[in-house]
């Protein structure tokens, strides 16, 4: 969905998403960092299921809410991109949802 | 961890830095407060790394962008505790002197800051713009490919469609075409007849005569581009893969839907063009989720269609001690921005007892005075790039609160069933009450609520807000003890 203006100085750094290793560059927000690496959705809605992905990119619509390292509910548009983070979609609202039977 | 500061600034765009520097070279103890890694806010965003790493970029991000450069000089070299990447989630009223609370979160541990005077500088957001299918993955808004393009350096590929009306979606394609960046089409929603409504208000208007003639430029530059424009847009409607309607039907997790096209209305016939991202843009409207979650006072604005917080003429709201800076006041652009935010950096100062109040006032009336000429344009542009009249009459399929999924016309059933403002909907229908905690929503509410019930946005209100107004761990409130 993204692509990457040519870059002279910035440094190669690596992370996984779900599991894949994903290319980034230093000073990267993880956000763009996941969209430059072509992934389209990084949510669920609670509610209906259906995909979300970054709407805002500036903190205020929680559309990018991931999980960072085991903790849940991380803006990936404010937070810089980090050798080796561990990130995951997220589904903890749809889970416990889930689990209260809604 | 708990300690005492005199000023607290949230927000480091140009009214933190500005405020900030103007407190702290008068000697204050300043602390400041700031989601992001750099300083810089919206309009800024990246400006150091993007000078130290990329300074070919500047070329197509433009001279108003690298302006930021000098800002954040000017706020680096004065000595202010500036603590980056923090998210403050409470404000609290100690109800002991005029002390507050600012409670916030920096790399999972978080502090609590004791503070006799707090600035709000915490700036815009661009307006929800609630139609048929925002919200499928795909479709952003054109600030946010503004703000992947400064912080990462890059763009969307495929079919980018830039959809709305306003300054901002005008900079991001000259950006964009100077970046050599394709551009599939612009469907431009400003409704015809732009400069005979603003005509009126272009004489005053010269006196920001460097402004205009940026914005001039830019038309220039989309105009001769050849991208299409599509003029007097209506009936925006974004379309997934499946199904040619809205964007409501499951689909599986994770699959591929996505945006696909993006169909609407102009100048009499009908449009669909393909598209992989839909940038969409109604302007910008105050961030007034911390002088809400304070009950500060907010009147509600005709001409930008907005709420903003009362204040005086130092930006103090209509609670002692808390000011608001910047945008977050009203829809003024960086440059006033920085103007307000110094003069309320001088006021906080003097009330410190570090600056006479004549000082106050001789540096202030200076910082006033080039306000005053850089709002000079704003009627212009208020004029020409109308605030959207449509989002209280909105279709009953589209989706307001993207968090909880709630719909308009789920909103105006509950009206029918005796909801009687934005707090009750929370309780008939949670719209407001997802992760955004009404961030996206709370406009197109008051909106809908206004136009459906016959009555003024004053009347209908907004969101109360409740803290925390950013999501905490229990481990991070846990840290608030061991210190």
């Amino acid at each position: 969905m993204f692509q990457r203006l040519p870059n002279l100085i910035r440094k190669p750094i690596s992370f996984s998403f779900e599991g894949q290793e994903i290319e980034a560059l230093e000073g990267d927000t993880l956000a763009s960092a996941l969209l430059a690496a072509g992934v389209s959705t990084l949510r669920d809605a609670p509610v209906s299921g259906t995909a979300r992905a970054p709407y805002c990119m500036i903190g205020v619509c929680f559309e990018c809410s991931v999980e960072i390292d085991g903790i849940s509910h991380q803006q990936a548009c404010l937070i810089p991109v980090r050798q080796d983070m561990n990130v995951r979609r997220q589904q903890a609202e749809k889970e416990a949802g889930d689990a209260l039977g809604g | 961890m708990r300690s005492e500061v005199d000023v607290v600034v949230i927000g480091a765009g140009p009214a933190g830095m500005a405020a900030a520097a103007a407190a702290a070279g008068a000697g204050a103890d300043v602390v400041v407060l700031d989601e992001q890694a750099e300083p810089g806010g919206q309009i800024y965003r990246a400006i150091e790394s993007v000078e130290r790493d990329r300074p070919a970029d500047l070329s197509f991000l433009g001279d108003a962008y690298a302006h930021g450069s000098t800002v954040a000089g000017a706020f680096r070299a004065v000595r202010t505790d500036y603590r980056p990447g923090s998210t403050v989630w409470q404000v609290g009223d100690l109800g002991k002197g005029k002390r507050r609370d600012v409670v916030y979160s920096r790399n999972g541990v978080a502090e609590t800051l004791s503070v006799k005077h707090l600035v709000i500088a915490t700036g815009a957001l661009e307006r929800p713009v609630p139609i048929l299918g925002w919200t499928l993955p795909g479709v952003m808004t054109v600030g946010a490919v503004q703000s992947a393009l400064k912080t990462s350096g890059i763009y969307p590929a495929g079919n980018l469609v830039l959809a709305g009306s306003g300054p901002l979606m005008l900079q991001l394609a000259a950006q964009l075409i100077d970046a050599h960046v394709p551009i599939a089409g612009i469907v431009d929603t400003t409704p015809p007849g732009g400069l005979s409504r603003a005509f009126f208000h272009l004489p005053r208007a010269l006196a920001a005569g460097e402004t205009l003639l940026k914005g001039w430029r830019m038309v220039r530059t989309v105009n001769r581009s050849g991208v299409p424009i599509y003029r007097g847009a209506t009936h925006l409607q974004a379309h997934g893969p499946a199904q040619g309607g809205g964007e409501q039907g499951g689909g599986e997790q994770g699959g591929g839907e996505k945006v696909t096209s993006l169909s609407f209305r102009s100048q009499g016939a009908d449009y669909t063009i393909d598209a992989d991202v839909v940038a969409l843009h109604e302007g910008v409207i105050p961030n007034t989720q911390l002088s809400r979650l304070l009950q500060a006072e907010h009147r509600w604005d005709d001409r930008q269609r907005c709420f903003h917080p009362l204040t005086n003429q130092w930006g103090e709201t209509s609670e002692p001690g808390v000011y608001v800076a910047g945008d977050g006041g009203g829809i003024a652009g960086g440059l006033a921005a920085a103007r307000s935010g110094m003069i309320t950096g001088l006021a906080v100062a003097q009330s410190l007892g570090l600056m006479a109040e004549a000082a106050r006032d001789f540096t202030s009336e200076e910082q006033r005075l080039r306000r005053f000429i850089d709002l000079s344009i704003r009627p212009f542009l208020d004029s020409y790039y109308p605030a959207p009249d449509w989002i209280g009459a909105v279709g009953d399929d589209v989706i307001l609160c993207r968090c909880e999924e709630v719909t308009a016309g789920q909103l105006r059933a509950a009206m029918a069933h005796g909801c009687s403002g934005p707090n009750q909907a929370k309780s008939f229908l949670r719209c407001g009450m997802g992760a955004c905690q009404g961030r996206m929503c709370a406009a197109s509410v008051t909106e809908v609520m206004a136009a459906t019930g016959g009555a003024t946005p004053d009347a209908v209100g907004s969101f109360r807000i409740r803290p925390p107004i950013k999501p905490v761990t229990l481990a991070e409130v846990a840290t608030l003890d061991a210190g």
